[in-house]
């Protein structure tokens, strides 16, 4: 799926949900179920890090696509890491360059995203876009 | 008679809707919120006496002038103050802090010592270290117990004839502790050592007599005592104070200029560079005149029955920790609960119209000796209430079943 199909399908699944309990829930659970990043790629070199919460996100090339693990401290976070993983890894570096994130407001999780949570998810978007980048010309 | 409910209609903030519930606003030790009173005190400034203080001969400038010095005499009382000259208005807590230990730098030598405890806030401990680094100074840190109170055994084995200042909180930020400063004080001044002490969370709370205290310098920011942000006090002995050089070179702090030399102004105007916040030092003063209407002593006795309410609510829940036990203790709880982030929390009692605090509470050196990432902090007001409390109980244990 492209990353524009996969956050059409995260935003469908979300408009099931009656209210914040029910989206705080399912992220809770997919930030539980997040597979964690290999603990050879936990080291301080990988960490965003945020006020509060940490994260830590690796990348890698496979063929021409880029795969992402990552992790956090804090489950709210990895929720919203497992989301970002879900779209953005496995594709191409170019269409992860081009892709827009606005898919967090439409599913109501804007707020994560705002300095004052100083969750490192912001951050952790620039890294995504960056690994990206260096990637992007490793294949030129 | 101490009557919130009254109270609370002083508060427009407390009537307004997050998330679609009620606000409760535990966040007291961060900011504490406006009076009306103080409020209009701003508008009222701005609609009818906006001038630049102490130069103008025009009556808006008397009259703004007037307001400004009224407000530096309001302190001075509340503060049991020797000389209104010893009131030095700043931006808040931090500014003070740095005024003096940029200060310092030119009155101490190399292998001077300075103590400061493992309780403080970052904005006493980095513009310190910046001094020390600047010229060559020991640091010494007061250790703090598993409770998280200050180990006073050490402090003793600390202090020396080199130990030129101490600097505490009297209060600790992140986990509410009341420090013993009256005996800090007094040892410090056997061995000619001169004490900062930081009263930015005590002020709110707890009345504090400066002249009793015998403290040397005295640092408090008004938003936390019901008043406007960017305003604070550094209160200096006068002597001190005159021994010190200034911190910032401008208008205002001067006496004389020519390209020659410039002589400097007396206090408190040496360190009053540049036009101050005047409206916020105003709004400063209306604030004072608030807390004193409803009266400190009335309001840290309603306070201490929030606390010691809070604190038996919430050990009631299984695997909750709280940080930092002493019977001295301002309204301020700092925990977690098992392994769960505390990050997580926050994000769900906000969810839930809930304001407390999450994370380091800028004094990491705390969060590391308890070996966690940091805590969630609920910290009370006066204007908080019993109910308010059980509604964050019943939000906490929602956001437990939740992460859990």
């Amino acid at each position: 799926m492209t990353i524009k199909e996969l956050q059409k399908e995260i935003v469908n699944e979300f408009s099931f949900f009656e209210n914040w309990t029910q989206r705080y829930e399912y992220m809770i659970e997919l930030g539980k179920s997040l597979p964690l990043i290999n603990i050879k790629y936990k080291t301080n070199e990988n960490i965003i890090k945020g006020c509060q919460s940490k994260v830590w996100v690796f990348a890698e090339l496979n063929k021409d696509r880029l795969e992402f693990t990552a992790d956090s401290d804090a489950i709210i976070t990895k929720g919203i890491i497992a989301l970002l993983i879900r779209v953005f890894s496995n594709q191409h570096p170019k269409d992860i360059l081009e892709a827009e994130t606005g898919f967090i407001d439409e599913i109501g999780l804007k707020e994560h995203l705002s300095p004052t949570r100083a969750n490192g998810l912001g951050s952790m978007i620039k890294q995504i876009k960056m690994y990206a980048i260096a990637f992007q010309t490793q294949l030129n | 008679m101490f009557d919130v409910k009254k109270i609370r209609e002083d508060f427009p903030i407390l009537k307004r809707k997050v998330n679609g519930e009620n606000l409760i606003y535990f966040d007291n030790a961060a900011t504490s919120q406006t009076p009306i009173k103080v409020i209009n005190s701003i508008s009222s400034y701005y609609s009818n006496y906006n001038a630049n203080i102490h130069r103008g001969v025009h009556s808006l400038s008397q009259e703004a002038t007037n307001a400004y010095e009224l407000a530096r005499k309001k302190i001075q009382d509340h503060f049991n103050i020797s000389k209104l000259n010893e009131v030095i208005f700043t931006s808040g807590t931090t500014h003070s802090i740095n005024i003096i230990a940029s200060g310092y730098s030119s009155l101490l030598k190399k292998g001077d010592e300075l103590i400061v405890s493992a309780l403080e806030h970052h904005s006493n401990i980095v513009p310190w270290q910046m001094l020390c680094e600047r010229s060559e100074l020991t640091l010494k840190v007061i250790p703090i117990t598993q409770e998280g109170t200050l180990d006073m055994k050490a402090y003793d084995s600390l202090l020396s004839q080199k130990t030129k200042l101490v600097f505490v909180n009297h209060v600790s930020n992140a986990l509410g502790i009341i420090n013993p400063i009256e005996e800090i004080i007094s040892k410090a001044h056997k061995y000619g050592a001169k004490v900062l002490i930081d009263g930015a969370q005590s002020a709110p709370h707890i009345k504090t007599d400066l002249k009793l205290l015998d403290v040397d310098y005295y640092a408090i920011s008004a938003h936390k005592l019901c008043g406007p942000t960017g305003v604070g006090m550094l209160y200096g002995k006068e002597d001190l104070l005159n021994d010190l050089p200034p911190y910032q070179g401008g208008g205002e702090m001067i006496s004389e200029v020519t390209f020659k030399k410039t002589t400097y102004a007396g206090l408190p105007h040496k360190f009053e560079a540049g036009t101050p916040n005047i409206s916020g030092v105003i709004a400063f003063g209306v604030a004072i005149d608030y807390l004193n209407e409803i009266d400190l002593e009335q309001i840290s006795t309603y306070e201490n029955e929030l606390l010691e309410y809070g604190t038996n609510q919430l050990n009631l829940i299984q695997g909750l920790r709280i940080y930092g036990k002493s019977k001295n203790k301002t309204p301020v709880i700092s925990f977690n609960v098992n392994e769960i982030h505390p990050y997580d929390i926050g994000c769900i009692l906000d969810k839930m119209g809930i304001a407390v605090r999450t994370g380091h509470h800028c004094a990491q050196p705390i969060m590391d000796f308890y070996k966690i990432p940091g805590t969630v902090r609920a910290s009370f007001s006066f204007y908080n209430t019993k109910e308010e409390i059980d509604i964050m109980i019943i939000a906490l244990n929602k956001a437990i079943q939740m992460l859990q």
